[in-house]
């Protein structure tokens, strides 16, 4: 059945912003899909709020339209674009979910758009977990006991019934959201509510508990003439109740016999077949008794997933890929293996390898929530990796991490179980966590049986055998010594995954000396290819990752290449702005004659697609391995070629970033490494200022208390305390008082000089800064080529002041309150500071102004010679394409050369662009949603229109907290932001909100004439009721409430969370709660309209 | 890490791999057969016992063999037939609840000898290219008495002959007649010929009815007597010419229905007018798709062998089946005669049961000759 060509024209709903549970494998999977329909020849009409991503680039879709993922958007999308299809399937649970709804409100009917990929029957049957039992059970299929409830006593109905320990999940929730596993009556209470308040739709399955059981995937395609292929099948490593997003997993299925893998396949067909998911990708989950073999059906996902995203890397079928093309009428056996181009896709891949997923998490950054793994995801990346072992898989992933970690312990890090008892350390062993891998190794190492781990554990003594064979290699290499390795020690070693430098660090070495006497023994690794096949077809496609084998794949090429560095796992403070960045440079590098080359170990991203670069090496991104990746593109350069030309550093974030420095210095593209240090290292950053006549905030560097004490001394409090070689201000900290100041410089010294970034150490002194309050904050990127010449990308001015991390606060281009004179002294400070760093490619600099009578007076902050995480913002809002212009920059063009090429173009007027960001706080429970210097953002959203303030209230919308258009609102506010807030007040009034305050707030605003309806007395204390309850009442619709200093926890702690609790918008700055009350003014005056980013960027 | 001996695996073109001694040490401390890959993921036993690798030394390209160690039931045979197996790693410690034995226990006891450590995607990537070909291997360490010199492995390897001129039916097929009795409702009497049969075949055939097995060298007009409702042949190893099994063959199509699997499938292609030839390096695999021209529909399937119906050879029967990935002739049904084969497992052991309807086909063809 070929192409259907009874549709012209197909809508794509992206997944929005980055959350926890949809990161960027929705960029991934989105971006093939408008590849292929476009080759296709369908006219693709896309829509994601999320300016981050490849897919949102104006040149992968027809029109494209960064607005709000909405119903109300979506609809005036269609209405405008009258797409003939709607393609569901590819944007995340997102996607899902919003047309699900668009077939509830009639919309689709009303326009005559038809649902692709999946129809609404069968994401209704897949999704409600009601439905969805009674429809396995119904094809002879084993689901655990259960029962649904829509309310709390049902609640207890129903676990009366099946009885404790039970797992609760809602329906229509993706990442796990809400759902926990309750072992007594309290637990349960906690969690069905929590459960309730998750589902859109207010219903809970409550499920009896198998945790501990062997938890699987598989990973299904269908076509329209019902053939069914299985593209990858994976294991769990953490037994049933963590969440699989949270389970460090490894394709392919370990431990089952081929027996009991086809009876899981058949059931995986079978449910795919009865759900009636007609064409695509969908994941299946199973658990398995250990003892007996009882198979049950979990779960199954109608659509692409984070697991489809890990199945394509793992095996090299391009599942988003090949989903698109299915869903436009094509059969599997129509279209061809990518790969083996010789061979159809109606196959199941078989890999020769093993591919180990870990994930990352982000609890350092949310002390208040306890850094657990449960069934709802908490995790913010992964890394994969590829070995021909499961010990050298588990290995390259530990150490693409970048926890400071090199591997399976055999590293510093792992004198962090020392001082457990042996019990203590199994009893840790025995709770999923963060370090759960690390204590097992430790545990068999104390010489506890596989057996006495496995049963307190759980985790299978297949994969504890695995990891004591990495802890019995330890020992042999203590034994033998680094002096006596002979070929078969050292070959033995890398084939187990060991890292150079944990050999050297067993052998209290440095890492270059191991390195020279391995090689000197010929020890190097070997490139194996990923070809679908295991080997039994000729593969086309150069998609390695390195192994210590007999004979290496990497095939000749002539052409000069350039090694591109990703970013590695997603993390907060570095995102997929930085993938963005990389792909970018790749996309522009091939176009100018260049072979690409990317190394990069994240399975979610564009850069690790293997058609992205013409090489891919799927890759820890550690000296180590970006040096053999060096030496083999050297080998696999022809006499007389130019080989490798260059290595691209400054895109990746800090990860590439920290290896510049020990790369060939001559191989680094761009801004020197020397001056990227110059602008790390205080001292020299400080002097460069001074001489430029550039002010700073007043500061110094400290190595411990005392020295902080003296600089303090000089700088009058609040001071601001960071770390250097950080991204996302991590442990970045505002201090009020000297005990705060000790209490900072203590956290970080606990840190120790190893930890994964911060840290305090003689050779990594801390920062302290007056910090500058009420300030506007600034962020500028700019671009400077070998020659000089300059050009400013865009100059964003901050919604919240400076103290609000540049990552958590809202931005807009160009600038809505600075006066001309203001930006223009700013653009003249970066170019100064990028002529006095040398700067050749992007630099990022910081401000912040503060407002005095005589002027603004504008203060540096930092400046980073590099990719910033506003680059794709920046390339989105003015139509210029950054990343790419400041890659051909680094290679060596001159601006003015890439303006004559066409490549740069002048940036767009005429419109304000808004950035938002999206905060994961709803995830950690009990954390504060104030925000500070530290970073704690995982995504963002664009606004775009006219005016600001309706580009600032569509973000909200895109954020996912609509500012309301009637009701109350709560303001709370420090002194320092009282006469803001009452000119916000004032506007929220106007527009006929009623006001309620607490007492000084309320005082101040009387004073200003404004009116207050109620006055909120303080928690506890008598006089009217407060604020907690009148939330919890649902009796506000919007809350103002800036932080008071820091301290106990403070009443405007509690306000907030309950505030989060109910989902009511919640604005911590005054400037912020300005913005909001202009863009609800012009909302209400306006009527919402949609543009494209093709219309917008028209010149 | 001492009792780990070093071995070396030596191809008849002189290629050589390390690696290092797993299972039963092989007689005279050389084995030798036709060196062969599959790429199943699972079913490391299944192929170990399947009677068709007779002759040969299975390759696994999946590296972590041995996961599930070994159960009484998954066997496909009597014994192990592979002459030597060739692994990446082999697991030292199983893990399943139906696991009984380890696979390297059951391999010395099994007599079968193995080499680990082996860069087998070098092996393979070389097999492909070389295609199949004889080899042996040794152990070399001297600190193992009894361990062999390089240069005899080499001299070995330069006279192996592999499979070569041998009739391996002869080596697998039952000696005496036996009756499975049937597992379901089925009442039909079926003759099968055991060329090498597989269990999970028996196990199929069983839910039709009683099974009479009976050996390779049963003539046809003694099958015949027997008044069965349909005879099945079944896969085994070695090239179909050498088996001389053509005419008994011959002499039951048309004259009651006939299935044929694999070596059965070859056997009655050349019964039906057609020409055998033998491919590069075969098809050993669980994930082949097979499409079913009669249907449209694609199966993915089992396969395991290295000979094959030529295209466009056949006189007396339609293709009913082909390979997507090569286009070989995977199905054929006379033309004249109640009798189909396929080249494929529908049995799968181990593999996808995509196929599976092959057996209610058989079934329906005997129903439709009994009306
Ligand atoms: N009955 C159960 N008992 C114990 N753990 C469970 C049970 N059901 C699911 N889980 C755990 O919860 C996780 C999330 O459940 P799942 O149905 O996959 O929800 P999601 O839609 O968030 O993926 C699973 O990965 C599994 O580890
Ligand atoms: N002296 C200061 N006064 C006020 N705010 C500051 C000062 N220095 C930094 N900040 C705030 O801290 C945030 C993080 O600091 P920054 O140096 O940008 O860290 P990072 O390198 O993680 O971006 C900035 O975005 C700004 O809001
Ligand atoms: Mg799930
Ligand atoms: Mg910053």
């Amino acid at each position: 059945m070929p192409r259907r060509d009874d549709l012209d024209s197909i809508l794509l709903i992206g997944s929005g912003p980055i959350v926890i549970g949809q990161a960027c494998e929705f960029d991934y999977s989105g971006t093939q899909a408008c590849r292929v329909l476009r080759e296709e020849g369908y006219r693709v009409i896309l829509a994601n709020s999320n300016p981050a991503t490849i897919m949102t680039d104006p040149d992968f879709a027809d029109v494209t339209y960064v607005e709000p993922l909405d119903a109300a958007t979506l609809t005036r999308i269609i209405e405008r674009e009258r797409p003939d299809a709607l393609l569901p399937t590819l944007g995340g649970q997102t996607a899902l979910n919003l047309a699900m709804d668009l077939v509830e409100l009639g919309v689709l009917d009303r326009y005559g758009v038809e649902l692709i990929g999946a129809n609404a029957e069968a994401i209704a049957t897949a999704e409600d977990r009601e439905r969805f039992k009674e429809a396995m059970v119904g094809i002879g299929l084993d689901v655990p006991a259960s029962g649904t409830a829509h309310t709390i006593e049902e609640a207890r109905a129903v676990v009366a019934d099946i009885g404790l320990p039970v797992i609760i999940r809602p329906a229509y929730i993706l990442g796990g959201k809400g759902t926990g596993i309750a072992s007594t009556p309290e637990e349960f209470e906690r969690v069905a509510t929590a459960g309730l308040d998750a589902s859109p739709i207010t219903e809970i399955l409550i499920e009896s508990s198998i945790a501990g059981w062997k938890e699987f995937e598989v990973e299904v395609m269908r076509d329209r003439a019902d053939n069914c292929v299985i593209v990858c099948s994976i294991e769990n490593v953490d037994p049933m109740g963590v969440h699989t997003g949270d389970s460090i997993t490894v394709a392919p299925i370990q431990t089952l016999t081929d027996v009991e893998y086809q009876k899981m396949r058949d059931a995986a067909f079978a449910c795919m077949r009865r759900v009636g998911v007609e064409t695509g990708g969908s994941n299946v989950q199973f658990a398995i008794d250990p003892t007996n073999g009882d198979m049950v059906i979990i779960e199954m996902n109608p659509r692409v997933s984070r697991s489809s995203a890990l199945a394509s890397k793992a095996t090299g079928f391009p599942i988003a890929k090949i989903a698109a093309k299915l869903a436009v009428g094509y059969t599997l056996d129509e279209i061809p293996n990518d790969i083996t181009k010789a061979t159809p896709a109606s196959f199941e891949p078989t890999i020769d390898y093993v591919v180990t997923k870990v994930p990352r998490w982000a609890f350092e950054k949310f002390p208040e929530t306890p850094s657990l793994l449960g069934t709802q995801m908490q995790a913010v990346g992964e890394v994969m990796a590829i070995g021909r072992t499961f010990c050298e898989s588990v290995q390259k992933a530990l150490r693409s991490l970048e926890l400071g970690r090199l591997g399976l312990n055999a590293d510093p890090g792992e004198t962090a179980t020392d001082d457990l008892s042996d019990a203590d350390l199994l009893a840790a062993a025995a709770v999923g966590t963060p370090d759960r891998l690390f204590q097992l190794e430790a545990a068999l190492r104390r010489g506890m049986s596989v057996d006495e781990v496995a049963a307190a554990t759980k985790v299978d003594p297949w994969f504890l055998d695995q990891l004591s064979r990495i802890t019995e290699e330890r020992a042999h290499l203590e034994r033998v010594g680094f002096e006596h390795m002979t070929r078969r020690d050292w070959r033995r070693a890398k084939r187990l995954g060991f890292a150079d430098a944990q050999l050297a660090y067993l052998w209290g070495l440095d890492e270059a000396a191991v390195r020279a006497a391995r090689v000197e023994a010929g020890v190097i690794p070997t490139y194996k290819t990923v070809d679908t096949c295991g080997a039994e077809f000729a593969a086309d496609t150069p998609y390695h990752y390195s192994t210590y084998e007999d004979s290496t794949e990497v095939a000749a090429d002539p052409r000069g290449k350039v090694i591109i560095l990703g970013s590695g796992p997603n993390r907060i403070g570095q995102g997929i702005e930085f993938d963005y960045c990389c792909v970018h440079a790749s996309f522009a590098l091939h176009d100018a004659g260049y072979a690409t080359v990317m190394v990069n170990c994240n399975p979610e991203t564009v850069s690790t697609d293997y058609d992205t670069s013409d090489r891919l090496y799927f890759e820890p991104v550690t000296l180590e391995d970006v040096a053999n990746v060096i030496d083999a593109e050297q080998a696999a350069s022809p006499p007389g070629t130019p080989g490798v030309v260059g290595v691209i550093v400054a895109l990746g974030g800090q990860t590439p970033l920290k290896l510049a420095g020990q790369l060939p210095a001559d191989l680094v593209l761009g801004t020197s490494p020397a001056s990227i240090d110059a602008a790390e290292d205080r001292e020299h950053w400080n002097a460069l200022c001074t001489k430029l006549e550039i002010p700073q905030p007043a500061g110094g560097t400290a190595t411990n208390i005392d020295e902080a004490r003296a600089i303090v001394a000089g700088i009058s409090y609040p001071a601001l305390v960071r770390p250097s070689y950080v991204l996302g201000g991590r442990a970045m900290e505002i201090v009020y008082d000297d005990e705060h100041l000790a209490s900072a410089i203590e956290e970080l010294a606990s840190f120790g000089a190893i930890g994964a970034d911060g840290g305090i150490a003689p050779d990594r002194p801390v920062l302290i800064d007056e910090f500058l309050e009420d300030a506007t904050e600034v962020d500028v990127d700019a671009l400077r080529d070998r020659t000089g010449a300059f050009l400013i990308g865009g100059v964003m001015e901050h919604v919240e002041e400076a103290g609000v991390h540049s990552g958590d606060s809202a931005c807009a281009i160009p600038p809505y309150s600075l006066g001309d004179g203001t930006v223009q002294v700013i653009e003249e400070y970066t170019a100064k500071i990028a002529d006095a760093l040398g700067v050749e490619g992007l630099i990022n600099v910081q401000y912040a102004v503060q407002h005095r009578d005589s002027g603004d007076e504008v203060f540096v902050i930092e400046a980073n010679p590099r990719a910033s995480r506003t680059v794709p913002f920046v390339a989105k809002a003015t139509g210029v394409p950054l990343a790419k212009v400041a890659t051909r920059v680094m290679a060596g063009a001159t601006l003015a050369e890439l303006r004559d090429e066409g490549l740069l173009t002048d940036p767009v007027t005429g419109y304000v662009a808004v950035k938002e960001a999206v905060l994961p706080f709803n995830r950690f429970p009990g954390a504060d949603r104030v925000l500070g210097p530290e970073m704690h953002s995982t995504g963002e959203v664009m606004g775009v229109d006219t005016s600001f303030g309706i580009a600032f209230a569509k973000s909200q919308i895109a954020a996912g907290d609509p500012l309301p258009d009637a009701g109350c609102v709560f303001i709370s506010l420090a002194d320092r932001d009282k006469n803001i807030g009452v000119t916000a007040a004032a506007q929220f009034a106007g527009l006929g909100f009623r006001i309620a305050a607490t007492a000084g707030t309320a005082a101040a605003l009387r004073a200003a004439g404004v009116p207050v309806a109620v006055e909120v007395a303080k928690l506890g204390e008598e006089g009217g009721p407060h604020a907690v309850e009148l939330i919890e009442a649902g009796e506000v619709q919007l809350v103002v409430n800036s932080p008071r200093g820091r301290g106990p926890r403070a009443d405007g702690d509690y306000i907030r969370s309950a505030a989060g609790v109910a989902h009511i918008p919640i604005l911590t700055t005054a400037a912020a709660a300005l913005a909001a009350a202009r863009g609800m003014t012009e909302w209400s005056s306006r009527e919402l309209v949609v543009r494209n980013l093709q219309e917008i960027h028209a010149p | 890490m001492n009792d780990v001996y070093e071995s070396l695996l030596v191809l008849s073109d002189g290629t050589s791999f390390e690696g290092e001694a797993v299972g039963a040490v092989p007689d005279g401390g050389i084995a030798g057969g036709e060196v062969v890959f599959n790429t199943v993921l699972s079913g490391y036993q299944e192929v170990l016992t399947d009677p068709s690798y007779a002759g040969q030394i299975v390759t696994f390209t999946y590296p972590h063999i041995g996961n599930y160690g070994t159960n009484a039931d998954d066997d496909e045979s009597r014994r192990p037939f592979a002459r030597g197996v060739i692994v990446r790693e082999l697991s030292r410690r199983m893990s399943n609840w139906r696991a009984t034995e380890s696979l390297d226990a059951f391999l010395e006891r099994r007599g079968v000898p193995g080499i680990a450590g082996v860069d087998t995607r070098r092996l393979t990537r070389h097999i492909r290219d070389a295609g199949s070909l004889p080899g042996v291997f040794g152990i070399v360490d001297d600190r193992f008495d009894g361990h062999v010199s390089e240069s005899a492995l080499r001299e070995a390897a330069a006279i192996e002959p592999g499979t070569d001129g041998l009739d391996l039916v002869a080596e697998v097929t039952t000696q005496q007649p036996y009756v499975v009795a049937a597992t379901g409702a089925g009442t039909r009497r079926i003759v099968a010929y055991d060329f090498g049969i597989k269990s999970t075949i028996l196990t199929n055939l069983t839910r039709l009815g009683t099974v009479e097995v009976v050996p390779a060298s049963t003539p046809a007009a003694e099958v015949l007597a027997r008044e069965p409702d349909g005879v099945f042949l079944s896969n085994g190893p070695g090239d179909p010419e050498r088996t001389g099994l053509v005419d008994t063959v011959a002499g039951l199509l048309g004259e009651l229905p006939v299935f044929g699997i694999c070596l059965g499938h070859q056997l009655m292609g050349l019964a039906l007018g057609g020409r055998i030839t033998k491919l590069p390096f075969g098809h050993h695999g669980g994930n082949h798709p097979v499409k079913n021209l009669t249907t449209g529909i694609i199966e993915i399937t089992s396969q395991n062998h290295s000979f094959a119906i030529a295209e466009g050879s056949l006189t007396r029967a339609e293709v009913t089946h082909v390979n997507l990935n090569d286009g070989v002739i995977e199905g054929i049904r006379s033309s004249d005669a109640p009798a189909f084969s396929v080249q494929h497992h529908p049995e799968a052991g181990p593999g996808p049961r995509d196929s599976a309807y092959l057996f209610d086909d058989f079934e329906h063809l005997m129903k439709g000759n009994a009306a």
